[in-house]
């Protein structure tokens, strides 16, 4: 992989720290009228999801890390991963349940997912943003509460809890967005 | 940044470009009024400062009688403005373009604008009041800023640091350094660079925002083109003005001796030549006006587009210039 100095050294780059993939995610140039100049890089590491500060010296180097995100679709799971596919090539790649991080409560077969890859091996799996999923399990609303005034937990076939209106019945389909875990809508299935 | 269709636009608004003509005008309204004389001296010139962490951008100049010549856009006007000073210019201001490569940032820009005046009989301390007196008249119609505070570089490493900038080790400093909140590695860099780190990770930040803290008596090994101290040679006459922790502007009571200063210059080339970097030529028109005698006098540069940002509000430097180096 390539190194980076500190003049190529920007916003999204992606470099190896203590021998982990780290996404930068800001630098700022530090320089006295009358003295030596400083970069300082704050970093997420991917892995851990920590984030970083490092200061660097004009002549150090930071090597890059074979991150690429990309788009995949989700095959199924054995129960300790899950499988993926890169639809142009049909490459396979095998993701754990650290890469998942919670992913795996939205996703279903066919769900074309972001999967970040370091050195061809998933690290970070992001479900869509918005899925469409059946509701397993929830209590019976009121009848005849079709509007708001509170809320009930209700399980999808995926596995994630979702409150919803009180109104939804299981086996009814909907909306969800995956970043914050909320209900959105009814969905026809 | 690069190839964005938007390019062509200015970064800086039409407030901006509206305040940065008046308080120019207001500038020259504070020196007419003291009677420091406004002067234009060559951006370009054959002579540039050798200081080790200043990069001079320099181009091939062709004219008839100066075939190929190596010619450097100025880091600041301070070499011509003492010949001005030494031909018998008494005391002089300036407000240009400076260059310095490599420097790009929040509040960095490659071409900026710089102020620089001398002040010929005038201490050091007096022009300390003065520089202050200037950034609180040019900030004055934005922002009401409490008294100047002037405080010892030592004071305030003693005080934030924990550090005695003359007694400790360089082993203590680089440990200093190695445990700060950003840790970096730290071989290479020499006793001052590992000074300057600490006093801009754990005393700038301390500065208060509303206020100008001008702080003086660096330590001798950076006293750059400052004359050392008569009382204590372990530091020098230099001084730095900021509002909170926006570094606006470096003075001297200048080195007037030229035997120090063109040790001085050797001490830099050197220094340059151990790290491979660019050697420009002594710069001996410069020297010859300080052998024909500068005045005792005491000068300053301030940073032009960071005051114009205090004044704005601004988050940094392209706020406030209308085209940055990448859309130059």
């Amino acid at each position: 992989m390539a190194s980076y100095n500190m003049n190529q050294v920007r916003t999204g780059l992606k470099v190896l720290e203590n021998g982990e993939p780290n996404v930068i995610i800001s630098c700022d140039f530090i320089k006295p009228g009358k003295g030596q100049a400083f970069t300082r890089v704050k970093m997420r590491n991917l892995l851990s999801g920590r984030v970083n500060e490092k200061t660097y010296k004009p002549g150090d180097l930071l090597e890059g890390a074979d991150v690429i995100e990309t788009s995949m679709q989700y095959l199924y799971a054995d129960g300790e991963h899950w499988f993926f596919m890169n639809p142009d090539t049909y490459d396979q790649v095998e993701a754990d349940a650290a890469a998942l991080g919670g992913a795996e409560q939205w996703i279903k077969e066919e769900d074309v997912c972001n999967v970040t890859l370091w050195n061809g091996h998933p690290i970070l799996v992001a479900a869509p943003n918005f899925v469409i999923r059946e509701i397993v399990e929830t209590d019976p609303g009121l009848k005849g509460d079709t509007s708001s005034g509170g809320n009930k937990p209700a399980k999808l076939e995926t596995g994630a809890v979702v409150k919803v209106p009180l109104f939804i019945q299981t086996g009814e389909s909907i909306r969800v967005d995956t970043r914050t875990g909320e209900y959105v809508s009814r969905a026809k299935a | 940044m690069e190839g964005d269709a938007a390019d062509w636009r200015p970064t800086a608004g039409p407030i901006a470009l509206q305040r940065r003509a008046a308080m120019l005008a207001r500038l020259r309204a504070f020196f007419a009024e003291r009677e420091v004389l406004e002067v234009e001296t060559p951006l370009l010139s054959a002579e540039t400062t050798l200081d080790p962490h200043l990069e001079p951008l320099s181009s091939r100049v062709d004219a008839p009688g100066i075939d190929g010549r190596r010619m450097y856009l100025q880091t600041s006007p301070e070499l011509a403005m003492k010949r001005l000073l030494a031909a018998g210019s008494g005391s002089i201001y300036q407000v240009c373009k400076a260059f310095r490569g490599g420097e790009r940032g929040r509040w960095h820009n490659p071409e900026f604008t710089i102020l620089e005046w001398y002040r010929v009989g005038w201490d050091v301390h007096r022009l300390m009041r003065e520089v202050a007196a200037l950034i609180e008249t040019l900030l004055a119609g934005s922002r009401r800023l409490e008294p100047a505070t002037h405080v010892g570089y030592a004071d305030l490493m003693r005080r934030h640091a924990g550090i005695d900038p003359h007694e400790a080790s360089t082993g203590a400093l680089r440990r200093a350094v190695a445990d700060g909140p950003s840790p970096i590695d730290t071989s290479g860099l020499d006793r001052d660079d590992l000074l300057s780190r600490l006093f801009g990770e754990r005393v700038e930040p301390r500065f208060a925002p509303d206020r100008v803290t001008v702080v003086f008596d660096y330590p001798a090994s950076q006293a750059a083109m400052a004359q050392l101290n008569a009382s204590d040679p372990r530091t020098a006459e230099r001084f730095e003005a900021y509002v909170g922790d926006i570094e606006l502007a470096n003075g001297y009571g200048e080195l007037r001796d030229p035997t120090e200063q063109r040790q001085r210059l050797e001490h830099d080339l050197a220094s340059r030549r151990r790290t491979g970097r660019p050697l420009p030529p002594v710069p001996s028109r410069f020297l010859a006006a300080l052998e024909s005698g500068l005045p005792p006098c005491a000068g300053v540069a301030l940073g032009f587009d960071r005051l114009l940002g205090l004044e704005l509000g601004a988050g940094g430097i392209d706020e406030v210039i209308s085209f940055p180096i990448e859309r130059g």
